[in-house]
This record gives C-alpha cells, sequence and structure tokens, in this order.
C-alpha cells in the first residue's frame, strides 16, 4: 500500500496533484467527466474583485508540444465565486484553492480579505505572475521587492494558508521565491507561463489579439524543472512544480526535483482525465519501487 | 459528456480534401443532439497538442460521423486515418440547435457553406422526426466544393444547390439563392453554418425577412469544456456585449445574439 498523501505543513493533500489554475475553470467543469475528490487539490481561475472582460481573441495559439494563451484572466470576479461557485465547491473531499489577482496591491488584499470571509477553502494562491494582464508581461512576480510587498500585504488580511504563483519570466527566480519566503508565504508554486509570441508570416500579423501571450505545455517542461531544482535547493517553505506536466514519470521528475507536491495544467485540455491518470500512474510506480511514501522522493535529486 | 479513448473508426471516405470519418462511440452518440461537437485527438503524440472540435455530422445509435475540410495540420492528421484505427473522442460538447416544437409542420432552411454542411445534415435529420420539412441549401465555389450533394439528394430532403462559378445549381453565393427563395416562401426558422461573411449576410437577410435564424460558430479551443475561455466571442445577450465561450454557451447561437466580425 503506498501513502499518497503529502504534508505541506499548512496543508495535507490526499495525493500530490492539483489541477492547475486557469484550465480547470471553477472547478466543476470536469465534473462530468470524473469524480473531483480524486484529486490532491484543484486550483480555481483567477479572481479579481470584479468580473473582468479578458483580452481580445484569437486567445489559443498552438506551438511545437506547446500552448500559447493570451486568455487575460476574464472572470465572473471574487463575489459571484464565493457566492454562486464557491458552496457548490465546499462539500468536495479535495482541497480547493482560490488564485487571487489584483490591478495592484490593494487588489490584491481586497479579492484575498473577501475570499477569507467565507468558508470552503484550503488556501490561496497568489497570482503575481500572469503574463497576459500588462503591457509587455509585467507582473509583480518580476520583482523580488513588489513580490515582499504583494504577500506582505495579503497575509495582513487573510489568515489563509498562501501559496505564491511564480513567474519564469526573470533573470533569478530564486530570489523572488526568498522574496516571497521572506513575506511570509507558506509555499510556492512555480511556473507560470513563459512570455512568448506567434506570428504569422502572410498576414505579418501576431496570431494572438493581445500579440504576446504565455506558453505551457511539455515545450516548457526541462525550463520549469530547472527552476523548481534552483527555488526547492534555497527556500525552505514547500515548492509546488508545474509546467508541461502531461504524466505521472513527468510528475515524479519535479518532485524528485524538489516539488512537494504538483500542478497538472495544458494536459487537462489535451486529456482530461490526466489529473486521476498521473495519480494511478505515480501510485503504480512507487508500488514497483517498493516506495511507501511519496514523500520520500522529494528532492532527492543525487547531484 | 464523456471520454472514448477507443472510439474505433469504421468507415472513411473522401472527396478530394473534403473527408468523411465514421467511429463506434456509442455513450456520445446516445446523448449527442444536433448543433453539439466533439473534442477529437488527432494524434497520439503531443504534437500538435490541442485536440479538435468537430461537428458531429450524422449520429446513429451507436456511432457518429464527422464531416471536415482538411484546414490545417489537425485535419491533415485526422484525414489520414483508417478504418479500424481508435480515436480518442470527447463529446457530445456544447450547446446544439434549438428544435421547437412549433416547427412541427413547416419549412424549415437549413443553409451550409462548403464544410459548414457539417451540422446540418444531422439537423435536418432531426427535424423531420419532428414533422418539420428540412430544405437544405448547400453553396460552394464549385462543384467538387458540395461533396454531400448525393447524399443529400438521396435522403430525399429538398435541397438547394449554388456554386459560385455555376458548375452546379445555381450560380452565385447560396446567401443569393435563399434571399430568391424568401420571396415566395415562409419557413418558420433558419439553421447557418460556414464562412463568417455568409453566416452574417444570412443574418441580416433574416432580419429583414423577419426570420428567426441561429448560425453554428467555430473556434479554436483549448478544452471544449467551458473550463479555458480561449474560445471566446462577442455576443448580445439583451444590451450587454460581453466575451462568451463558443464551447459552453455555443456553438450555436441565436442571430441576434452574435456581434459579426465586420461588424
Amino acid at each position: 500500500m503506498v501513502d499518497l498523501s503529502v504534508d505541506l505543513g499548512f496543508l495535507k493533500l490526499k495525493n500530490p496533484v492539483i489541477a492547475a489554475s486557469g484550465t480547470f475553470g471553477y472547478g466543476l467543469e470536469f465534473e462530468p467527466l470524473y469524480d473531483l475528490n480524486l484529486l490532491g487539490g484543484l486550483v480555481v481561475k483567477g479572481l479579481y474583485f470584479k468580473p473582468r472582460e479578458g483580452n481580445r481573441p484569437p486567445r489559443l495559439a498552438e506551438s511545437p508540444c506547446g500552448l500559447i494563451n493570451s486568455i487575460g484572466l476574464q472572470g465572473i470576479g471574487v463575489e459571484a465565486f464565493c457566492h454562486e461557485i464557491l458552496p457548490k465547491l465546499a462539500g468536495l473531499q479535495t482541497a480547493v484553492i482560490a488564485n487571487v489577482c489584483g490591478e495592484e496591491e490593494e487588489e490584491y488584499a481586497r479579492v484575498a480579505e473577501y475570499l477569507s470571509r467565507h468558508r470552503g477553502l484550503a488556501a490561496l494562491e497568489l497570482n503575481i505572475s500572469c503574463p497576459n494582464v500588462r503591457e509587455g508581461g509585467m507582473c509583480p512576480a518580476q520583482d523580488p521587492e513588489a513580490t515582499y510587498r504583494t504577500v506582505k500585504r495579503v497575509k495582513q488580511v487573510s489568515s489563509l494558508p498562501l501559496i505564491t504563483k511564480l513567474s519564469p519570466n526573470v533573470t533569478d527566480i530564486t530570489a523572488v521565491a526568498l522574496a516571497a519566503e521572506e513575506a511570509g508565504s507558506q509555499a510556492v508554486s512555480l511556473v507560470n507561463t513563459f512570455l512568448a509570441l506567434a506570428l504569422d508570416i502572410e498576414s505579418r500579423k501576431p496570431k494572438l489579439g493581445n500579440v504576446l501571450g504565455g506558453l505551457s505545455g511539455p515545450a516548457i517542461k526541462p525550463l520549469a524543472l530547472r527552476m523548481v531544482f534552483e527555488v526547492a535547493r534555497k527556500v525552505k517553505i514547500p515548492v509546488i512544480g508545474l509546467g508541461g506536466i502531461f504524466s505521472s514519470q513527468d510528475a515524479l521528475e519535479f518532485m524528485v526535483a524538489g516539488a512537494s507536491a504538483v500542478q497538472v495544467g495544458t494536459a487537462n485540455f489535451v486529456n482530461p482525465l490526466a489529473c486521476p491518470e498521473i495519480i494511478k500512474g505515480m501510485e503504480d510506480w512507487a508500488e514497483s519501487q517498493g516506495i511507501s511514501s511519496l514523500n520520500e522522493i522529494v528532492g532527492s535529486l543525487r547531484v | 459528456m464523456f471520454q472514448d479513448k477507443n472510439a474505433r473508426i469504421t468507415e472513411t471516405r473522401s472527396w478530394g480534401n473534403y473527408f468523411l470519418l465514421r467511429v463506434s462511440a456509442p455513450q456520445i452518440a446516445r446523448e449527442a443532439r444536433p448543433g453539439q461537437f466533439l473534442m477529437i485527438r488527432v494524434s497520439s503524440s503531443l504534437n500538435p497538442l490541442l485536440r479538435r472540435p468537430l461537428s458531429i455530422h450524422n449520429c446513429t445509435a451507436s456511432e457518429i460521423e464527422i464531416f471536415f475540410q482538411v484546414t490545417g495540420e489537425g485535419t491533415r492528421l485526422l484525414s489520414k486515418k483508417i478504418t479500424g484505427e481508435e480515436l480518442d473522442v470527447m463529446g457530445p460538447c456544447g450547446c446544439g440547435f434549438s428544435l421547437k416544437p412549433e416547427f412541427k409542420g413547416r419549412e424549415i432552411f437549413c443553409v451550409g457553406g462548403g464544410r459548414g454542411l457539417a451540422p446540418l445534415f444531422f439537423l435536418a435529420r432531426e427535424l423531420q422526426t419532428i414533422g418539420a420539412t428540412p430544405v437544405v441549401f448547400y453553396g460552394g465555389q464549385t462543384l467538387s466544393d458540395l461533396p454531400l450533394k448525393n447524399r443529400l439528394e438521396e435522403a430525399g430532403w429538398e435541397t438547394n444547390f449554388s456554386t459560385d462559378d455555376g458548375s452546379y445549381g445555381f450560380t452565385g453565393l447560396v446567401t443569393q439563392l435563399v434571399e430568391q427563395e424568401l420571396r415566395n416562401r415562409k419557413p418558420a426558422f433558419l439553421f447557418g453554418c460556414g464562412p463568417e461573411g455568409m453566416m452574417a449576410r444570412l443574418a441580416d437577410i433574416c432580419q429583414l425577412s423577419n426570420l428567426g435564424a441561429e448560425f453554428s460558430l467555430e473556434s479554436i479551443m483549448g478544452c471544449g469544456l467551458g473550463a479555458c475561455w480561449g474560445c471566446v466571442r462577442k455576443i448580445k445577450k439583451g444590451s450587454e456585449i460581453k466575451y462568451h465561450r463558443i464551447c459552453q454557451d455555443g456553438p450555436v447561437f441565436p442571430a441576434e445574439e452574435i456581434v459579426w466580425s465586420g461588424d
């Protein structure tokens, strides 16, 4: 019998697989296809205080083994989420995590504060790393000081555990991770998407309405794995790894590199059963290796 | 909604650049309604990555047909599939055409341009089942763009063909043919699918004739489940124009709600 549960300190997950924000709607979209209680957790789509229109279409473009998106965090806003969606998620036996967005520091705080007043959330994930909402892909996660300030401000207004989601579009991701840790974040999740461009040579136009987008999928996996490895060696808080995880092997690689848990994103589109299949695959692997708990392999890379 | 990872291909047909695949997918077939679509994995590799959305062209108790034109890498790979191969198919996705009881005993125009005929075959069959009379319009640039001509004729519905070059049927656009027919007939409704310009023009014609209409829209899609918000377009509900998901709120929308790209 393999113990799949992982303990993040502030949160115990029944298994290490969390559905990633932006790829899993508000959680209920995949319910017709499988029992959401199979998941270690799920992170809902990014929430601003008010409903948000999102970016001009086209919002998706494919690249080899990758997907470039510029959704721009279209969404229903925190109020509608708390009243219409959260009560339906509250009965689930899985960790429901809300992804917190903001135009500026104060909005992050308002969203976090509003969410904290409602029951049913296991943690907040602070989205300071979306490349699709500001000109040139700018976001707080590109600057350790802005990261520190935003995390600190949110910690003041919310007692829920906080996971800070980091951007790969930086020179040194470990500096940003350390800033989040110092400001009181209980975990970091990485990586968000890589700022990218897709274009058409005949029309000389970008393929996305918003010109730039964020690259995800198998194409970014080795880059994400490297960053998880680097960050896990520097911080003491748990690292949640994501970026192109499509199989149980991918998920296990992130854990060996130092991730205590993983998120599965783009794979949910390609194979809607990706999460439960990855969980099963990890269990089968651990059993075949005689590993009794997946916690044993976290950060076990021999270098 | 089901994912059938092993939907066996039972028949393939092709006409130049147009293809028809029939797959065995009983669970999906039982639930499918006209206007809904499938998300199909075109390759077991991760390149191309995304599933492809394809309208349900026809549906029996246990089998589903798709009809498509090769327009890119995904459809090219799909066109290479052979009988006996298995496909990973998810569906039925989205909301279909609105089949209303008052259609009974009335003519319903079903207007397809090129590959846009795809969802209208299943629709015409269902219209017939509820006692309505489907009147099909099928337009293309030239005769080879009307590969389903014989199939429609065999189905026994009144079918009106048009080609831009006059190689078959009415010479001109299918919208002109519909406009001409509307001078002396009074259908209860119009359903359409095809190029954006064709549908926008049909919407204008329907508005002038005070004829209700619905159109099936297409888009690149991420998930097909309403989770990613990648397939949106502007839709007008009352006085509010917002981005709506084609996969979830559509792909079929009432004519008056669609904000056409030329507007």
